[in-house]
């Protein structure tokens, strides 16, 4: 009990002190996160724009697959990932096994489910009649599309958070394209795994601690958005 | 050459014909009113004429163009139109920028975009709302932001799709306002759907009939308020007293119908031994105690079946050896003492009669 006492109150002093370390790794997990989430949005805004405004065979079925796999787990993603971009993967040419661009990629794989399927029952719940005035005051497809996001601008982007939550908090998928390389691809799930399979608590738990915090945040944006 | 040509059109929904072989020319200017019970296709032809919708069948042209499938057509003539959808959406923004919207996607420069927009403000009497959320105004409200949205675009044509239908009395009056001063600056051609016969007959110019998914009958709102095409416009445009019967005689113009044994004269051209439906507005129908010596051809004896009071009128049925149902002010109700079972003589011109062929 008095180790995991110690441990708490070394994690705090190394939050308040701004220990360089735990910053830094914090930073990266932060920007590695968000850079998958806007790659992510960018891709799945405009797809679930063109899904959920045409008519076709097997809509139904593709919104079903596409909510299957908001459960995909984050080790398939990564063997999935690591076999492509591996030395001797068809991508391995590449050499980006192993950085920060992999990992970027297989979040992406990870969230982009989420953020369409989330996308998509978010324009959904749009009621159809906004998209026939705007329509009938002239407005072009694309116009009319942007007027449908606005109407769910909210749930839209409560689908986004969703994504970069899923994203910062997943450590199979890291752990194994990034190699937890300390400085360059140790982000705040790999490094609490490897620091806690070491026994080093205080650097576990004050990233622990860390990544609640961002949690936390997360959903309180959340409600914020979801309240108006 | 009409602004808005029409031809054999129809429309499905799963395997069902909604609206079928519609021909309809709209004359620019004019004010159209498309009457008819609720789902009997109005709103359907609506959005096909707004080219919302592409028609299952036949061909629309717009301006002279046919617009039935071509889509960079169908964009540049829905420019020119605006369509006020029966339950009109407020996008979740200020009221001021809803009604900016058309403009600024015809990417019209933002003087402009503000002075068409108060404009259409004033006009709709909403200018004082323009800094609230759209999503925050009464149902009444929200008709009128939807018609200043309309309005701001400057269509060449207007359509609204029941405009007052779920309104109060005072918003209707408002927004019929509205409408009749667009109307009779006669810029704007107007063409509107509505169930209510009288707002047809108040605003339009020329009313079509709109029943089961056909065009029964067009024609201004005289024409089709005292001579309706069949029995079914004739039941929607209130025509209470619809009697079947045979012509036994003719003298001239004048003809002589047995209904049920009694004898009715009226002005027609069907021969002698044709079945018809004699066709009696119930307030060209007069009351009296006494037997009246007037020019009016059909009086009848009967006695009161029963008074219904509306508004401020009294809705009497007359038992005279068929129901003839009539209309009377309350004041006159008092001062005949009508009441049920009394002894009354009902007389109606024989102009007042409109015959029409019976075919079932």
């Amino acid at each position: 009990m008095t180790e995991l006492w110690d441990g708490l109150v070394t994690a705090l002093k190394l939050i308040i002190s701004l220990d360089p370390e735990v910053m830094a790794i914090a930073g990266r997990s932060l920007a590695i996160s968000a850079t998958s989430s806007t790659i992510a949005a960018l891709i799945c805004l405009p797809l679930a724009t063109v899904i959920h405004f045409n008519k076709f065979r097997g809509k139904r079925t593709l919104i079903n697959i596409i909510q299957t796999m908001f459960s995909l787990p984050t080790v398939a993603v990564g063997l999935f990932v690591f076999v492509l971009f591996s030395g001797a993967g068809p991508l391995g040419g590449l050499g980006i096994i192993f950085t920060p661009a992999v990992m970027v990629i297989g979040q992406v794989v990870l969230i982009s489910p989420i953020m369409l399927g989330l996308t998509i029952s978010a324009l959904s719940g749009v009621d159809k009649s906004i998209a026939d005035t705007a329509v009938s005051l002239g407005a072009s497809r694309l116009q009319m599309a942007v007027v449908t996001i606005r109407e769910a601008r909210f749930a839209v982007l409560a689908a986004l958070i969703m994504g970069f939550g899923r994203a910062i908090s997943e450590v199979g998928l890291s752990l194994m394209v990034g190699g937890n390389i300390r400085g360059y691809t140790r982000t705040i799930t790999t490094a609490i795994s490897l620091e806690t399979s070491k026994g080093d608590l205080e650097l576990a738990l004050a990233l622990g601690i860390i990544l609640i915090f961002i949690a936390l945040i997360i959903n309180i944006v959340l409600n914020r958005i979801q309240q108006r | 050459m009409a602004l808005i040509e029409t031809v054999n059109i129809g429309q499905r929904y799963g395997g069902q014909n909604v609206l079928e072989d519609v021909s309809l020319d709209i004359e620019a200017g004019e004010a159209f009113a498309l009457i008819g019970p609720t789902g009997a296709g109005k709103t359907t032809l609506l959005r096909l004429l707004d080219l919302l919708e592409k028609p299952a069948a036949g061909s629309i042209r717009f301006d002279g163009r046919d617009v039935t499938a071509n889509k960079s057509l169908r964009l540049g003539a829905r420019r020119r139109m605006a369509f006020v959808l029966q339950k009109p959406v407020v996008f979740n923004m200020s009221v001021y920028d809803n009604v900016a919207c058309g403009l600024k996607w015809r990417k019209q420069k933002e003087p402009v975009v503000r002075q068409r927009v108060n404009q259409a403000l004033e006009l709709a009497g909403m200018a004082q709302y323009a800094k609230r959320n759209a999503r925050t105004l009464s149902g009444g409200e929200t008709q009128r932001v939807a018609i200043a949205r309309a309005l701001a675009i400057a269509p060449e044509v207007l359509f609204l799709d029941e405009p007052t239908a779920n309104l109060d009395p005072v918003s209707t009056a408002k927004i019929e306002e509205v409408l009749a001063h667009i109307i009779g600056e006669g810029k704007t051609t107007v063409v509107m759907a509505t169930h209510n016969m009288s707002q047809g007959q108040r605003l339009a110019g020329r009313i079509g009939v709109i029943m089961n998914g056909r065009l029964l009958q067009l024609g201004s709102p005289g024409d089709i308020f005292s001579t309706p095409g069949n029995k079914e416009v004739a039941e929607f445009v209130g025509v209470d007293n619809i009697l079947s019967g045979v012509i036994v005689n003719r003298d001239e113009e004048l003809v002589t119908i047995d209904v049920n044994g009694a004898l009715i004269q009226a002005i027609s051209d069907y021969p002698i031994g044709a079945e018809v439906h004699a066709l009696i507005r119930p307030e060209d129908v007069t009351l009296a105690l006494h037997r009246d010596v007037s020019s009016a051809r059909n009086t009848f004896e009967g006695s009161i079946a029963k008074t219904l009071l509306i508004g401020a009128l009294v809705r009497v049925e007359v038992a005279c050896g068929f129901p003839l149902f009539a209309v009377v002010t309350k004041r006159s109700a008092e001062d005949l003492n009508l009441a049920v079972n009394k002894k009354i003589y009902a007389t109606f011109k024989a102009t007042a009669v409109h015959i029409i062929k019976r075919w079932n």
